[in-house]
């Protein structure tokens, strides 16, 4: 189990350390920079942190000496030529039906590094981030040097290859509304799976597209959303336009992978050939932002259920973790430590995690709490933290 | 030459900036940044995109008058100008 807690947060990085079975909080890195993603690369031990900067920029940060110092880069741009087809934000006379008759193009400037994700130990150096404008970017360097991945860029399901001229097919890609924080409606890339036992086998999930599959190392890609279904648009069950919050599996088991979608939660144990609905509203699972599966056992998951998409607060006012052990058959909550009243937390998409018996999450009115016995009970590791987004085991 | 201020919270990320006057010869707003770029490797980065255009929540200035090229960034820099670097307001 890990001894580190890595927390991105509104007002900058900060690290728990376990010392003496007690969780220490570090002094702030990135004081006053909103951090919406840090992680640990368990290859190599190095710290990164996606920065979004108000004022200059998205950047990744990078320590190679566990925290005590930081470097930024710069280095993940999009590359001249890159356009994409842009979306507004519905209004009332919308028609999703309807194809757009004449696309408008938009040269693709990089608004947000929403997730960074790592290699298998056979690529040493590889690493994926997913960006907003849905931009899937690559290094093989540790990220000195970075990549786009074309094959996706100019999928078919976007327009096909817009650096070679005007749109050949329709974009199927819409907006999420983490975008418009940047005056945008365009999607973003959220949840990168990488195949434990095959590395050219990934998953990305996509707000608003859905679920894709790659399993030649991103030469191919193809949507990945059977038995998905929504409840905005008039074809539930269509192959695209689908909103997964979060998408992430089990290490042990790599075909058994979870999603809390904005619709309710799915579940796939072949890989995301099939997806099916495992939502249990009467026990308050459907609505919320992360989802966590167990490192070993792929029919176990974790997720901080919240009221409907209208509130996206805790359930009467009652935080609570549920879970699963028979693949979302039944779901069991967990509120041993976590308030039971008041309570108006949500957690973000990148606020749960889990490592072997130990789960923690934040909320984005700066709860922090962990467990080391798998969701039984909680302790509070601060409630004056800034609004935190993202939560990982180092 | 023009002489380049910026405000304080760019020192943060180049500290090699901070307690000196920046000149940089006449030319374009873009010119000039370049310029700055050489002294402070990365730095144009945090002042525009990949496009080469002004970010969005920053602000230009050439002595009293705001840059209107954000886009190629063309403005002309006298020799007596100053460039001031802003943040522009936004944020919480």
């Amino acid at each position: 189990m890990s001894d580190m807690i890595l927390l991105g947060t509104r007002k900058g990085t900060i690290i728990f350390d376990r010392i003496h079975s007690s969780w220490r909080p570090r002094p702030i890195a990135h004081a006053g920079i909103p951090v919406c993603y840090a992680a640990r690369d368990p290859r190599d031990g190095t710290l990164w942190a996606s920065l979004d900067h108000g004022h200059w920029g998205p950047k990744l940060a990078r320590s190679r000496d566990g925290g005590a110092t930081w470097e930024d880069l710069t280095s993940i741009k999009y590359p001249a030529g890159a356009r994409y087809i842009v979306k507004y934000l519905p209004t009332p006379d919308f028609d999703p039906a309807a194809p757009s008759a004449r696309p408008e193009y938009a040269d693709a400037s990089i608004y947000k590094i929403w997730t960074i994700a790592f290699g298998p130990a056979s690529q040493p150096g590889r690493l994926y981030a997913g960006t907003i404008p849905g931009g899937l970017f690559v290094s093989d360097d540790g990220g000195d040097s970075w990549e786009l991945n074309r094959p996706l860029w100019n999928h078919e399901s976007r327009g096909g290859d817009l650096f070679a001229g005007d749109a050949t097919t329709e974009n199927r890609w819409h907006g999420t509304p983490a975008s418009i924080d940047y005056g945008v409606f365009e999607p973003g890339i959220h949840s990168i799976l990488v195949d434990p036992r095959d590395a050219d086998h990934v998953h990305v999930a996509v707000s608003t597209a859905g679920v894709i599959e790659t399993t030649d190392g991103g030469r191919t890609w193809a949507a990945r959303n059977s038995g998905m279904l929504m409840d905005y648009l008039p074809n539930a069950a269509a192959d695209w336009g689908h909103d997964p919050h979060f998408v992430t599996g089990c290490p042990g088991q790599p075909d058994h992978l979870w999603q809390q979608n904005h619709c309710g939660v799915f579940y796939s144990d072949d890989a995301a050939r099939s997806w099916k609905k495992v939502s249990m509203p009467a026990a308050g699972v459907h609505f919320g932002f992360p989802i966590a599966a167990d490192t070993n056992d792929g029919r176990t998951a974790w997720v901080v259920p919240a009221r409907a998409d209208s509130e996206r607060m805790a359930i009467d006012g009652g935080l609570f973790v549920a879970r699963t052990t028979d693949g979302g058959q039944s779901w069991q909550a967990l509120r041993q430590g976590l308030p039971q009243g008041n309570a108006y937390d949500i957690v973000l998409r990148h606020g749960l995690d889990v490592a072997g018996d130990r789960l923690c999450f934040g909320s984005s009115t700066g709860n922090v709490y962990v467990s080391e016995d798998r969701g039984e009970s909680w302790q509070c590791l601060g409630n004056n933290l800034p609004p935190v987004y993202s939560v990982r085991f180092g | 030459m023009p002489v380049v201020q910026m405000t304080q919270h760019l020192y943060r990320f180049f500290p090699q900036l901070a307690n000196r006057t920046i000149t940089v010869p006449a030319g374009s707003i873009a010119e000039v940044l370049r310029a700055v770029n050489e002294m402070a490797p990365g730095f144009a980065d945090y002042v525009i995109d990949e496009h080469g255009a002004l970010r969005r929540h920053v602000t230009l200035c050439i002595d009293d008058t705001i840059v209107i090229d954000r886009k190629t960034l063309s403005d002309r820099v006298p020799e007596s100008g100053t460039v001031y670097i802003f943040q522009a307001l936004s944020g919480g």
